[in-house]
């Protein structure tokens, strides 16, 4: 038999002391930790930074001392299309990593902390950009160590637009994430992304598949943040389609995140 | 640290599956302090109450309060902390990780190593979470629970899966706890843990509160014996008006006598009626715990506690 526990407390937090967290529990360290979740993975570094490196190596070389029409290299487009398909794997990755915890239970554990849910998808969005401008500059770096020379603004913009177009897909990420009830959500999401990377123009220009199949690509979430990346390297400018097709699929893989999103907490 | 409201009190609380209604209209108040066992077989509703406590699930009538707040208000101030029975953690963190991570949800933490001291997992501190045996893994668990140093610690069935060695060190991590003045729930299916542990037992059954009581006024419950014997056409009322007959259950051609004088019931058969085949046995608290959750209707009117408070 147990005894009543009568015992004064000793220990025990005051209850004026007690206070929520700030910003919802949105917080460096929660961003740190996660990071290098992250970056300890094996999986996501292999396809993230390693694998789009080695296909600049493998497919960007060869093409040394090609031009663009406008004189800049041809290894630059393949560059900045790698560094696309790097960042969109790398927020996607990082923003489906929602469907392992949730298989884990933890974002069932999370409702028992005071973290707002709202500050978990920023937490994992904000993940998700760190991890894409990391690929960014891994692909730049690689790229520049192999000889490719460009002004500094385009290297800065094309950058940028690679980066802040991967919000795309860190959107896309938490969407899949929410929707997919399986732990290894992204080995069934790496075909996928290759094959909107391919309708992207990432791999080959868009040039080259038929004439229909261009048509329907124009509307496929990469083509739009693909035109964005390398328009300051080939002088075309960025057109309004390109505009409204990175906004139109950000707005829509969001609002289906939302959804999903409340869907999941509300579920009992 | 004294607070005026109740540490638990669920009101007519209810909640259906389908066709199945896991919790039928379950009352319960627990003071502040207390070290409650819920207890039932499994598929009682002990999970269900619990994540409706938690705000888990929502209930489809009734009302949640904890420390006189709505959970989700206990969970933001850090007032209430639960360990559930499994998952809930990621498996690529270390402990230490984990404990860090959680801290940083919450506005005020104890600091992360004594936690783990605490939770008797200090020395894991660097250990990855997925090579953590089960046993271990609660105590993690545990430590994150006691990070926001809740007053109320709810525990779902903490020690299932786990070794006898494994639940005794368990244990003896919440108790030295709940000397501190903490209100513990736990639920359990194990009898000798609620035994041990608790200072109330709470009984459930498809749902509702058979017994609540003090673990020595549960044990009452099973006080005296249960004479036996085969007696057709038995005298019910008769029986039932013996000194120290509580409960009189015919089954067929056999009557059962659940009395505090096991001799007057049995010299009574014997002497004034054609009883045959008599036997006597005596109840401890696993019998009281198998009659009073699976229904056996005669010893139900054995509950003599209060359902529910």
């Amino acid at each position: 038999m147990t005894t009543t526990s009568t015992a004064p407390a000793v220990t025990r937090t005051d209850p004026s002391a007690r206070r929520p967290p700030a910003l919802g529990g949105f917080s460096p360290t929660v961003l740190a930790i996660e990071i290098r979740r992250v970056l300890r993975n094996r999986r996501t570094l292999m396809f993230t930074l390693i694998m789009p490196a080695v296909f600049f190596l493998l497919f960007g070389l060869p093409q040394r001392g090609q031009e663009l029409p406008n004189g800049r290299p041809v290894t630059a487009w393949i560059m900045i299309s790698l560094a696309v398909y790097a960042a969109m794997v790398a927020t996607t990755s990082a923003g489906g990593a929602v469907a392992t915890e949730r298989a884990l239970g933890w974002s069932r554990q999370l409702r028992l902390t005071p973290l707002r849910p709202a500050a978990y998808v920023a937490t994992k969005a904000a993940t998700a950009m760190v991890l894409g401008l990391i690929a960014v500059v891994i692909e730049f770096a690689v790229g520049a160590a192999a000889g490719v020379r460009l002004p500094a603004y385009v290297w800065l913009l094309a950058g940028l637009g690679a980066w802040l177009g991967s919000l795309v897909f860190a959107a896309f990420g938490l969407f899949i994430g929410y929707l997919a009830p399986a732990e290894n959500v992204m080995q069934f999401m790496g075909p996928i992304l290759a094959i909107l990377a391919m309708f992207g123009g990432l791999f080959v220009p868009l040039d080259v598949l038929p004439h229909v199949l261009q048509q329907i690509a124009r509307f496929t979430p990469v083509y739009g943040v693909g035109e964005i990346a390398r328009a300051p390297l080939t002088g075309d400018g960025v057109s309004g389609a390109a505009l409204a097709n990175v906004i139109g699929w950000t707005v829509l893989f969001s609002l289906g995140a939302a959804r999903l999103f409340r869907r999941d907490t509300a579920r009992v | 640290m004294t607070s005026a409201h109740p540490a638990v009190e669920l009101a007519g609380l209810t909640k259906t599956f389908g066709p199945v209604t896991a919790v039928d209209g379950l009352s319960l108040r627990i003071q502040p302090g207390e070290v409650v066992a819920f207890l039932g077989p499994n598929g009682a509703g002990k999970t269900t109450t619990i994540d409706l406590l938690l705000g888990l699930a929502r209930p489809d009538a009734g009302t949640v309060r904890i420390l006189g707040g709505t959970p989700t208000e206990a969970i933001r101030y850090g007032r209430v902390a639960a360990v559930m029975q499994t998952g809930g953690l990621l498996k690529d963190l270390t402990v230490a990780e984990t404990v860090r991570l959680t801290a940083s949800f919450y506005g005020r933490t104890r600091p992360p190593g004594e936690v783990l001291e605490r939770a008797g997992i200090a020395d894991l501190a660097d250990r990855q979470v997925g090579k953590c045996s089960g046993g271990q893994q609660q105590r993690l668990r545990f430590a994150l629970a006691l990070l926001p140093d809740p007053d109320l610690m709810v525990l779902d069935e903490p020690t299932t899966g786990m070794d006898v060695e494994g639940r005794r060190e368990f244990w003896q991590a919440i108790r030295a706890d709940a000397r501190d003045g903490r209100t513990v729930l736990f639920a359990t299916h194990y009898l000798d843990e609620a035994d041990a542990y608790a200072d109330r037992i709470v009984l459930v059954r498809q749902g509702r509160i058979v017994a609540d009581g003090t673990t020595a006024e549960i044990k009452n419950l099973a006080a005296g014996r249960l004479v036996r014997a085969t007696l057709p056409g038995a005298d019910q009322a008769g029986l039932a008006a013996l000194p120290g007959v509580e409960a009189v259950e015919v089954r067929g051609d056999s009557v059962l006598v659940h009395t505090a004088d096991s001799d007057a019931v049995a010299r009574h058969l014997l002497t004034r009626t054609d009883a045959r085949d008599v036997e006597i046995t005596s109840r401890n608290l696993e019998d009281a715990f198998l009659a009073l959750t699976t229904g056996q209707p005669a010893v139900e009117r054995l509950t003599t506690q209060p359902i529910g408070a």
